[in-house]
């Protein structure tokens, strides 16, 4: 098989895999925050979290390279304190994939953490247990579906991630290349055995997690909370 | 004599409106309390406040000698720190454990042995390895309490335990709560508006109406009518009035389920409805007792 084929697949991956293990570090404290506090301003960070879902991939896209620009202080300053350049980079991308995934984390596991009663944590706390513990082995342990699904549509989401990638990272053999775009950059020069390929992949791996997810959804119909 | 010394005020939203719950108690170390009332008459909130999960406007709680609510100096234990075990009316189980590691999760150390004494003390030797999803209601009002006893807690709170559970379950649990009462001596709180279990197991009773304490007492002081000097006294429920020729026939269900017949002339009859609350009872001589 093509090597520049593998590469760009090998890159997908890596993409989608270093964004949903990120998100799960993020998602899981945000979206324990989100679920249980009483914050005024609570509504405005929900809305800035799920931005993502209803703007177009280039509006972030475009914020990202004003930010990431080193006419900007936090261009300027990460090029000048750590010679950091973030515009056509995997990382770059990466941020970027990181921010327009995060609803698709952070949603199910709030509702998840909504789902359950306020006894339940409640109880914990009467039983001496703190509010760390009782996340990690009460909460937690009892929205696993939330967190499956969670899990699943953030990886499949990043997997098929195409404007902000292209905005940001452009389309760099080797360091931003991803399916997604070189399907697009394979149809544009006709080559379309290719475009075929990445299509067929990236349609198989999104039609097994979503399958997945649904057949866990489907298994904890019957597992309720008491 | 310790003492749990309650002062508090509360504005709540009800489905009546707003009302001022207002409770000022002193309970009695190793006292069984019932609070009784009419629901939204406050007692849950009550037992929140109690347990710290729910904050109360003003007031002090104060446990022997260690304070848990002051609104004055701003004191306000977490529950964590309260030193109680809470039952709650959904038993609040948790559903990834089994119920040995249900009760096991509530010791601040893990001693196997004293969760298998408490799993055998109420009856549960054959479920240790059940999840709480496979119990019945009479089983995980079990697992509860054992749960909420085994940290030994100076302040045990029982959220209305039995109201969802058949009349032969509940006698039968009720003499687990007097055994969970006694089983490190502790003071227990009891929510409940059920007349049988209250005299059954309280020491004292705070009756509360629309959040404030009516009458605080024992179970004979609070409940039996000292005007009437009958020595048979039973309250029950009218389930129906029926008309016969010169007087009326009341069926009567009483809070042991059992179905009385009960004649009743048209002056008796004038503020009686169907639902209300009635005590039968019969003087001097006229109670036979046969054996059956």
């Amino acid at each position: 098989m093509d090597i520049n084929f593998l590469q760009t697949l090998l890159i997908t991956l890596k993409l989608a895999t270093s964004t949903t293990a990120i998100l799960i570090i993020i998602g899981l404290p945000l979206a324990y925050w989100l679920a249980y506090s009483h914050f005024k301003l609570k509504p405005m960070i929900e809305a800035l979290v799920s931005m993502p879902m209803v703007l177009p991939p280039s509006v972030i896209g475009y914020y990202m390279l004003v930010i990431y620009s080193p006419h900007n202080w936090f261009g300027s300053w990460l090029a000048n304190a750590f010679d950091i350049r973030l515009a056509f980079t995997f990382e770059g991308v990466l941020i970027a994939s990181v921010l327009f995934s995060l609803p698709f984390m952070v949603q199910p596991l709030q509702n998840g953490l909504r789902s359950l009663p306020d006894t339940l944590h409640e109880a914990s706390y009467t039983l001496g247990k703190s509010k760390l513990t009782t996340f990690i082995r009460v909460l937690l342990p009892n929205i696993k579906p939330s967190i499956i699904t969670a899990i699943a549509l953030t990886f499949a989401h990043s997997i098929g991630e195409f404007g902000i990638v292209l905005m940001v990272g452009g389309n760099m053999p080797g360091e931003t290349r991803v399916a997604s775009i070189a399907i697009y950059d394979e149809v544009q020069s006709l080559n379309f055995t290719v475009a075929n390929q990445y299509a067929f992949i990236l349609f198989a791996v999104s039609f097994i997690l979503l399958t997945i997810i649904y057949t866990i959804n489907k298994r904890h119909d019957t597992w309720k909370i008491l | 004599m310790e003492n749990i010394i309650i002062d508090i005020e509360k504005s709540l939203i009800t489905a009546q409106g707003e009302m001022i719950l207002r409770i000022n108690a002193s309970l009695e170390f190793g006292d069984l309390v019932v609070l009784f009332g009419d629901s939204g008459a406050g007692k849950t909130t009550l037992l929140r406040i109690l347990s710290g999960l729910t904050n109360p406007d003003n007031g002090f709680i104060k446990v022997d000698n260690s304070v848990w609510f002051d609104s004055d100096s701003k004191i306000n234990l977490v529950p964590q720190k309260r030193d109680i075990g809470f039952m709650f009316q959904d038993y609040a189980l948790f559903p990834n454990m089994t119920v040995f590691e249900n009760i096991a999760f509530a010791q601040k150390q893990i001693d196997r042995k004293q969760v298998l004494e408490l799993i055998e003390t109420f009856g549960l030797g054959g479920f240790a390895q059940r999840k709480p999803t496979k119990l019945s209601g009479g089983q995980k009002q079990r697992v509860a309490l054992a749960r909420a006893l085994v940290r030994k807690p100076k302040l045990l709170m029982l959220d209305e335990p039995l109201s969802a559970l058949d009349a032969s379950m509940r006698t039968l649990l009720q003499d687990e709560i007097a055994k969970a009462h006694s089983y490190n001596e502790t003071t227990t709180v009891l929510v409940s508006h059920d007349l049988t279990e209250v005299l059954r197991l309280a020491h004292k009773v705070i009756k509360i109406s629309k959040g404030k304490v009516q009458t605080y007492g024992t179970p004979d002081e609070v409940f039996i009518d000292n005007r009437i000097s009958g020595k048979v006294q039973i309250t029950g429920n009218v389930v129906k009035i029926d008309k016969q020729d010169t007087f009326y026939l009341l069926t009567i269900v009483t809070g042991m389920n059992q179905i009385l017949k009960v004649t009743a002339f048209q002056n008796d009859i004038d503020n009686l409805r169907e639902g209300d609350r009635v005590m039968v009872f019969s003087k001097a001589f006229n109670p036979i007792v046969m054996k059956m």
